[in-house]
């Protein structure tokens, strides 16, 4: 074997095992790197328990119901098969509306309904103008938001 | 690529093609940034402040491509001792740390009227701030020694083992739930994004591959200049 061939087959051979030993942290750590949880896996009990966490999915079609005070909002949050009530009180961002993705931060209270801190807006990876998404509402081939798993 | 392995023949060809790739890069940025700010539309769901995006991916691209070529430059140092491999690293890790760090910048503009929020410590996020760590690391290890053979020894290994993180940031978007939304324009059923605002961004893309290859291929050149006359300084002192 030459110098050349050894230095590559080192290098290979680090590069092989380092990338093996990352993916198996990564495996690890994929309950923590994990950045949210969906409704389904709130009511399978995922989340830490007595801890705050992130709750991820779609605002519920016609669930968002302001409060006198102007500043509390209640709404679900759904991934399509399960859904969690949320309350919050603040600043909801611009994108916030039924349908869209959004991600929560607070605590699960002992009636089920997550009282959030934080409400973030997701958005999906789609762009297209206005009159184009106009266009295919109306000829009826839009799909909805996917946005959130 | 073994053939332009040759310090001279390096030089010879970069100053034929320098001049040509640095009008074309201008023309391009001069060009995606016209489309991008007048004459593409605003987007359905985000307004104008989707503009942000053709600084904000582009950024983002370059910042694991400049890696990757890095760490590509620094297995070749290692395996075949290219002595232009290590001047190709060097000179390319601060181009790679500036568009990381207008990456970042402009997500987090974005982030902030779009999300919600400057910043948040999902994979992606997270992944990219350690990219600029790697990089500013490659650049420290660079100078940290008095040989530059072994400094840039020790960077090429930092190159190379901190390449593991270029398919995490690419696919820490699908791996795991994340705030940043999965990719748009390099997926597997072709871009999500209208061509209308599709090829402003691929213009700009080009225009910013084509940027840092002229300012790679300067900063190159002129390592090769001052390693020259390093060497003539020192055989006139030895001379006199």
């Amino acid at each position: 074997m030459t110098r050349k061939r050894r230095r590559m087959v080192l290098v290979l051979a680090g590069l092989t095992a380092l990338s093996a030993a990352v993916a198996l942290v990564l495996y690890g750590l994929k309950e923590t790197v994990t950045f949210f949880y969906s409704p389904s896996e709130v009511q399978a009990g995922a989340p830490p328990q007595g801890r705050a966490f992130r709750l991820g999915g779609l605002v519920e079609e016609g669930s968002v119901k302001k409060q006198g005070d102007g500043l509390t909002v209640e709404f679900s949050i759904t991934d399509m098969a399960v859904s969690v009530p949320v309350t919050y009180r603040g600043i909801l961002p611009d994108l916030f509306r039924e349908g869209q993705g959004v991600i929560t931060e607070g605590d699960l209270g002992t009636d089920g309904t997550f009282v959030a801190r934080e409400v973030l807006a997701k958005h999906d990876e789609t762009y297209m103008p206005r009159e184009v998404a106009d266009a295919l509402k109306e000829s009826g081939v839009w799909r909805d938001e996917e946005g959130s798993k | 690529m073994h053939r332009f392995a040759n310090p001279g023949r390096f030089l010879r060809l970069s100053n034929v093609i320098l001049p040509w790739i640095a009008v074309l890069a201008a023309g391009l940025i001069a060009v995606g940034l016209y489309l991008a700010l007048f004459v593409s539309p605003a987007d359905y769901q985000q307004g104008e402040s989707v503009r942000i995006m053709y600084v904000h991916v582009p950024s983002a691209w370059m910042a694991m491509f400049i890696y990757t070529v890095i760490a590509a430059a620094s297995a070749s140092s290692l395996i075949w001792r290219h002595p232009l491999a290590d001047l190709v690293a060097k000179a390319s890790s601060p181009i790679g740390a500036c568009f990381t760090f207008l990456a970042l910048v402009t997500g987090s503009l974005w982030g902030k009227p779009m999300w919600g929020t400057w910043w948040v410590w999902d994979a992606r996020l997270t992944s990219v701030l350690v990219l600029f760590f790697l990089y500013l690391g490659h650049m420290a290890l660079m100078g940290a020694f008095d040989s530059a053979t072994r400094g840039a020894r020790a960077a090429a290994i930092l190159a190379l083992v901190g390449f593991v993180n270029v398919p995490i940031i690419k696919f820490s978007v699908e791996w795991w739930s994340t705030l940043h939304q999965p990719a748009s324009v390099l997926r597997l059923d072709g871009p999500s994004i209208h061509p209308s605002m599709l090829w402003p961004l691929l213009a700009m893309g080009l225009g910013f591959k084509l940027y840092y290859l002229a300012l790679m291929l300067v900063r190159v050149k002129s390592e090769l200049i001052a390693a020259r006359l390093n060497a003539r300084a020192a055989t006139a002192a030895q001379l006199s």
